[in-house]
């Protein structure tokens, strides 16, 4: 058991492990092509053949519009600049803003999330209703408004990247923030933080220690996902001309736009295709990251492997000792091998006398009855990421509050 | 017994996993004849759902099945698609566990039987939903020319498994399988299925498969048994043979960790008892908690004026079905509810009105053990963890002087010191619950409250969970509010009942007059249907329940609903 | 049973007054971050016209267009102006904005009309096929080509699409809702609708709507790929959700055809989450449509907003943005009403 090998302890390793068949390739691909990414963003200014905004070499000017030649693999752009050395500095930037804006929504979502789950009350409502009509809004709008007001639309490196990054950021705080809220919720109606405050636990512990951890599975799936979206909306904005500047750093959505405008008329490919073919590459290693995680995370969807279920040893002994046979004990859940999802047997009254407390805006989600899940809950992530599973569906939608019946009291299963 | 309709030979069902494949069931045979029940008996993991559901290969796709299993002339192993699908339903049909999840929400239950009756039947729409409503009316639905459009959700438990009943005889099968059918429901509610279930095989003349885990349904439906065993089937014969004769160990072991209502406790319980003070140390008074409804819908009382003490020493058992409040009550007392109104007195305090930091002391003096273990314990913290954070929270003692105390009371739960380094999906649901019960008890609590502490647990754990429980009590003297449903385990431990319906007291009194000398109605419904596990004690019973106690209620029944 | 369908009746009809109800904060929200957001800026006059206009010009300007004001009366003028269906005048061409949402507007409802025809056709087969083959190869190449539609901007495939099509191949146009002859038709219509299909239609001539159909093929594969590949994940997921549930299988058991158990049973349970998301969708097809329109300059309320960002005449964003928002609330609402007839559940 204990003879581990030196690479278990890689981290990763065990979910790679956990993973298996297509889905550990899908995994491998959107990692290697990750890890390259991060590769090429850090190690841009050995790699790229020239700078981003470069336009001379020994004192001559580039080429304009040149198809791709042995001088520039990649050909150069109208303006003159080598569209190879654009595309790996690209990767810079969206390095930086992802990561920026990843780290940003994160502290931020989840905090809010977690406080406003847990505490409940005014504060809640108000966030809820803040943060939801924000949801509703085009994100991609949102950011082109946010960018204007950070950065008066265009600027320099530090200022464009701060100001992609930050509008990014603010469109995805109401995800986290729906996704970990209710999550929060569900994990609220937990017994095991009803023993924790039993136990006479202050909030605070209950929601970091007991409460955070549970909840923070959630997180991964999100964020993989979310990271994605934030290099589509950081080139979407630069698409339309709200991100950096050219001379400021190199953006593929930027070079994307001048290719798209007048190149592509001109039969002119190399300036838009690679560019492009960047972002694909970049959003699908992500994306397969991500759903690879959601499938191993939520295990509705998990091919059914080799869990065993504790054995009841004592019994198996008592038993087997009158037996006289002492096999391994062996033991499976039958009945969760047939109906993967289902637990212990439930009993109507245990969730039927469980209420939450009256002063409790929208009733956590966690137990599911009839409608347990709302619907919001599994459609709330469907904007862009649209798998309305297992981020989303870790709790109850926020917004429908007034129409969630109270855990189930009113279904009395009395006999007519 | 006339013929057979439906015999397994040598069914075995292995689940194709990463590892090696697992074998859920292994060379089973059992046969059912007409107009027979034959009843497969085992716990969680015993392999009787996968048995039973092989037969009509609804079972993942990772499983394999080999072995014969024969339906007169027809064999259903190896038979698939459409061959398979004439099977179903018109010759072999099902009744599932959890009614509310085998009925699909978005469809009329009438919509669902007819569903049904068109796939084996040539008829028209409305002629279907006709017969529908004859065969509901047939499963006792009332008034069923209206509740055939009905959706699952506007139904109630009972009617949503009499629909699925109904759905069962709609083609007039050889044989039902009816896989814990009155697993989810409340007791009352479960002797009327097991009537209606009774009847529909004396007038139909169906055999049925019954697979349960409840020795008292079997009792009173089975004429054969099956047991299994870890996906063997250990012992068969007839029920009186196997109730009075069992000879396979584990029938034996299973047999004598059924409680059994009206039996003395076991001797493993008998030890001695701390004398009961009159003095109260939880003491509610009108007590009442309300639920705001939805918009437009009035409250919902969950608790209405319900008073009662709690004794030093004493342990006091509240009983009642579905939303009959007591776990509202026990909430109370430990301050995870707030009471909307009347008096709360739990040691001189009202958890709801005083300050946090008073509250936190108060909870000191308090423990609480949860209905399901496996979600009461944070799956992240290890089990030493759990069971030491009381003490943590509160300041108690050094980190070794913590271990020490955990290991104690891990003894004291008897599970082997080791077990605090291990995490809680690693235990199995009766080591989890005593670990649960020591995180209650670790601080030496004055008052405990369990809650259902022992439903989520098969029946031969649940028995050494109470006696634990028991013999912990009387050691440690700790007064106990016990919240369950099961009279047969309330008959086990408790010193007083209360008995609670719809969030009022019904009766209170001591175990021998609640149990033996009912005074109201509802107590002796309920005490009447609770199925005893023994055959012949079990037909008295029932025939003594239909004709006093039915007959009595059928003047207030409007009172029931 | 008169009665029993009167009652149910009644507790739709309540339950939809309820989200009616609800949505007011919902719109007032959104409009209120809109106006602040844009006041941030600074005033919309000096924004638009600051290099171009000596100080005292832009006062004057200022003053007449009432923006030297108190911001809350500004506001409490903003609220009221949309309540009467105002959204102001742009400061760049001086146009109404109720005329750029019909205009422009009916240019992204034929966008978005034609796009989900495309995620439709595109979507909801492949979505089921993918859950059928569950972890299997057409499962799998249909994930893959998911991913890749999400992963792809729509600029980038509106690129791809340009250069094979009508770059190389020449076989569509590569641009704009139309060819500068059919403008001029559709133009001299006296009722037009300003949905250049139903308007060619109109004309009855088979040129202006084979014209107007080659504009289309283009944007809408854009914009539909990208609907698409979220409609095939959605269904997917949820069709792979309740092949699992309980009723699934007691369906089964009661020998319903496998066929009838997929489509009457899972797939409409399946469909209650995708009714909500393509609720959400809206809000996403309208950021879509934004970089389809810009992509292929069509004149869409996208476009328009776009061209009108860049001169920083806010005025007319915040108009337009506004608008918007209360087309989003109401497609909110219009996916209550139907969810409520889907579901049974919520109507109670």
């Amino acid at each position: 058991m204990d003879k581990r090998r030196w690479y278990a302890s890689i981290p990763g390793y065990r979910l790679i492990k956990s993973t298996h068949g297509l889905q550990r390739i899908m995994l491998l691909t959107g990692l290697t092509i990750m890890a390259l990414f991060v590769l090429v963003a850090l190690t841009a200014d050995w790699i790229a053949p020239y700078g981003f905004r470069q336009m001379r070499y020994q004192g001559e000017r580039f080429p304009t519009q040149a198809p791709p030649s042995a001088d520039h693999p990649m050909g150069t752009t109208a303006g003159g600049y080598d569209v190879m050395s654009r595309v790996i500095y690209g990767a810079q930037t969206a390095l930086t803003v992802v990561v920026l804006a990843v780290i940003a929504s994160v502290v931020l979502g989840v905090s809010l999330g977690v406080v406003s789950g847990y505490l409940g009350g005014w504060l809640d409502r108000i966030l809820v209703l803040l943060t939801d009509a924000l949801y509703a809004f085009p994100s991609l709008l949102m950011a082109i408004i946010v960018s204007i007001v950070v950065s008066g639309g265009s600027s320099g490196r530090i200022g464009g990247t701060v100001a992609a990054a930050l509008s990014i950021t603010v469109i995805f705080i109401p995800q986290y923030f729906r996704v970990v809220r209710n999550a929060t919720l569900s994990a609220k109606a937990e017994p095991y933080v009803d023993a924790a405050r039993v136990a006479g636990a202050k909030s605070g512990r209950i929601m970091f220690g007991h409460v955070l951890p549970n909840v923070s599975q959630t997180i991964p799936v999100l964020t993989t996902l979310n990271a994605s979206e934030s290099i589509l909306t950081l080139a979407a904005l630069g698409f339309l001309g709200f991100g950096i500047e050219p001379t400021s750093a190199a953006e593929w959505g930027y070079d994307l736009n001048k290719a798209a405008t007048s190149d592509v008329a001109n039969g002119i490919w190399w300036t838009g295709v690679y560019p492009g073919l960047a972002i694909v590459l970049v959003v699908t290693g992500v994306t397969l990251i991500g759903e690879s995680l959601n499938d191993v995370l939520n295990p509705l969807l998990r091919t059914r492997g080799g869990t065993t279920t504790a054995d009841e040893e004592d019994l198996v002994q008592v038993v087997m000792a009158e037996v006289g046979d002492r096999r391994a004990p062996l033991e499976r859940d039958d009945a969760a091998l047939v109906t993967p999802s289902r637990g212990l047997p439930q009993f109507d009254d245990y969730l039927a006398d469980r209420a939450p407390p009256a002063d409790e805006p929208a009733p956590g989600g966690g137990q599911g009855r009839a409608k347990g899940r709302g619907r919001w809950a599994r459609a709330a992530d469907g904007k862009r990421a649209a798998d309305g599973d297992s981020a989303a569906s870790a709790g109850n939608g926020s917004q429908p509050g007034a129409e969630e019946e109270p855990g189930g009291i009113g279904s009395g299963e009395t006999e007519k | 017994m006339t013929e057979t309709v439906l015999r397994a030979d040598n069914l075995t069902v292995s689940f194709q996993t990463d590892g090696a494949p697992v074998r859920a069931a292994k060379r089973v045979s059992f046969q059912v004849a007409r107009g027979e029940v034959l009843a497969i008996v085992g716990e969680s993991g015993s392999g009787k759902t996968v048995s039973a559901r092989a037969m009509v290969s609804l079972l993942p796709r990772t499983a394999r099945v080999e072995g014969s299993a024969r339906l007169d002339a027809t064999e259903l192993i190896g038979l698939g698609g459409e061959a398979m699908r004439a099977v179903r339903g018109d010759r072999i049909a099902m009744v599932f566990q959890e009614p509310s999840t085998a009925l699909d929400p978005v469809r009329t239950v009438g919509w669902q039987i007819s569903e049904a009756l068109r796939a084996h039947r040539r008829m028209s729409k409305a002629e279907a939903l006709k017969r529908a409503v004859e065969l509901m009316d047939m499963v006792g639905i009332p008034d069923p020319e209206h509740r055939v459009h009905s959706y699952p959700h506007q139904l109630s438990g009972g009617q949503k498994q009499r629909v699925m009943i109904a759905m069962a005889i709609s083609c007039d099968p050889e044989v039902i399988i009816a896989d814990e059918p009155t697993t989810a429901l409340d007791v009352t509610v479960q002797a009327q299925i097991l009537d209606l279930l009774r009847d529909m095989r004396d007038k139909l003349g169906t055999a049925i498969i019954l697979i349960t885990h409840n020795m008292g349904v079997v009792a009173d439906l089975a004429d054969r048994v099956a047991v299994m065993f870890r996906g063997e089937l250990v012992e068969q014969g007839n029920a009186e043979d196997v109730f009075k004769r069992p000879t396979h160990p584990y029938t034996k072991h299973l047999l004598a960790s059924v409680p059994y209502l009206g039996r003395e406790r076991p001797a493993a319980m008998d030890t001695a008892a701390p004398a009961i003070e009159p003095q109260p140390v939880v003491r509610v008074e009108d007590l009442s908690v309300f639920f705001p409804g939805r918009i437009g819908s009035p409250p919902t009382h969950a608790l209405d004026g319900v008073s009662l003490e709690l004794l030093r020493h004493e342990i006091l058992a509240l009983v009642g079905e579905s939303g009959s409040g007591k776990t509202t009550l026990g909430r109370c007392v430990v301050g995870l509810l707030e009471p909307t109104d009347g008096v709360l007195d739990v040691l001189g305090e009202d958890p709801s009105l005083i300050a946090p930091a008073e509250l936190r002391d108060l909870r000191r003096r308090l423990g609480f053990v949860f209905q399901d273990p496996a979600s009461s314990l944070n799956p992240r913290m290890s089990v030493g963890a759990c069971i030491a954070e009381p003490m943590r929270v509160h300041g108690e003692g050094t980190k070794a002087s913590r271990l020490d105390r955990v290991h104690e009371l891990l003894q004291a739960v008897e599970l082997p010191p080791e077990y605090a380094a291990r995490y809680p999906h690693e235990l199995s649901g009766g080591q989890r619950q005593r670990v649960s019960l020591a995180r209650a008890l670790v601080l030496e609590p004055e008052v405990l409250v369990a809650d259902e502490p022992t439903s989520a647990l098969d029946v031969s754990v649940q028995a050494k969970v109470l006696e634990v429980f028991v013999r912990l009590q009387h050691q440690m003297g700790f007064s106990c509010l016990f919240i369950t449903h099961d009279l047969s385990v309330v008959d086990m431990l408790a010193d007083r009942i209360a008995v609670m319906k719809s969030g009022r007291l019904v009766e209170l009194g001591t175990r021998e007059q609640v149990l033996r000398n009912p005074r109201e109605q509802y107590t002796k419904e309920l005490l009447a249907a609770v199925p005893l596990p023994d055959p012949e004690a079990q037909r008295r019973r029932r025939e003594w329940r239909q004709r006093t106690i039915l007959a009595a209620g059928a003047a207030d029944q409007s009172d029931v609903g | 049973m008169a009665k029993k369908q009167r009652t149910s009746r009644v507790a739709l009809l309540r339950y939809l007054g309820l989200r009616l109800v609800l949505l007011i904060p919902t719109v007032w929200i959104l409009v209120t971050v809109v106006f602040f957001f844009m006041r941030v800026i600074g005033d919309p006059i000096t924004a638009a016209q600051g290099g171009r206009l000596s100080p005292e010009q832009l006062e004057e300007r200022k003053e007449a267009a009432g923006f030297n004001r108190p911001v809350w009366v500004q506001y409490i003028e903003y609220l009221g102006n949309i309540l009467r269906g105002d959204f102001g005048v742009s400061i760049k061409d001086q146009r109404p904005i109720t005329n750029v949402l019909v205009v422009n507007g009916a240019a992204t409802v034929e966008l978005v009309f034609w796009a989900l025809l495309v995620a439709f056709l595109v979507g909801i087969p492949l979505g089921r096929l993918a859950a059928r083959y569950h972890d299997r190869l057409p499962d799998v190449s249909i994930r893959t080509f998911a991913v890749l539609f999400y992963a792809a901007p729509v600029f980038f495939v509106g690129l791809l699409l340009k250069l094979l099509f009508a770059a190389k191949l020449n076989w569509l146009p590569s641009s704009g809702r139309a060819s500068s002859e059919t403008e001029i038709a559709l133009g001299k219509l006296s009722h037009r609708t300003h949905f250049y299909i139903v308007d060619a239609l109109q004309t009855g001539n088979s040129e202006y709507i084979i014209d107007v159909l080659r504009h289309a093929v283009l944007p809408a594969i854009t914009l539909g790929l990208l609907t698409a590949g979220v409609f095939i994940r959605l269904i997917r997921i949820n069709l792979l959700e309740t092949v699992r549930a309980d009723y699934v299988t007691a369906a089964r058991a009661r020998g319903v055809p496998e066929r009838k158990v997929v489509s009457k049973h899972a797939f409409r349970n399946a469909l209650i989450p995708v009714v909500t998301v393509m609720g959400m969708q809206i809000a996403l097809m309208l950021g879509g449509a934004i970089l389809t329109e810009t992509t292929f300059e069509w004149s869409g309320i996208g476009y328009q907003l776009s061209q009108y960002l860049v001169a920083r005449d806010f005025v007319a964003v915040q108009g337009i943005v506004t608008a918007i928002a209360l087309i989003i609330a109401l497609a909110s609402f219009v996916i209550d009403v139907i969810n409520a007839l889907v579901d049974p559940r919520v109507r109670y």
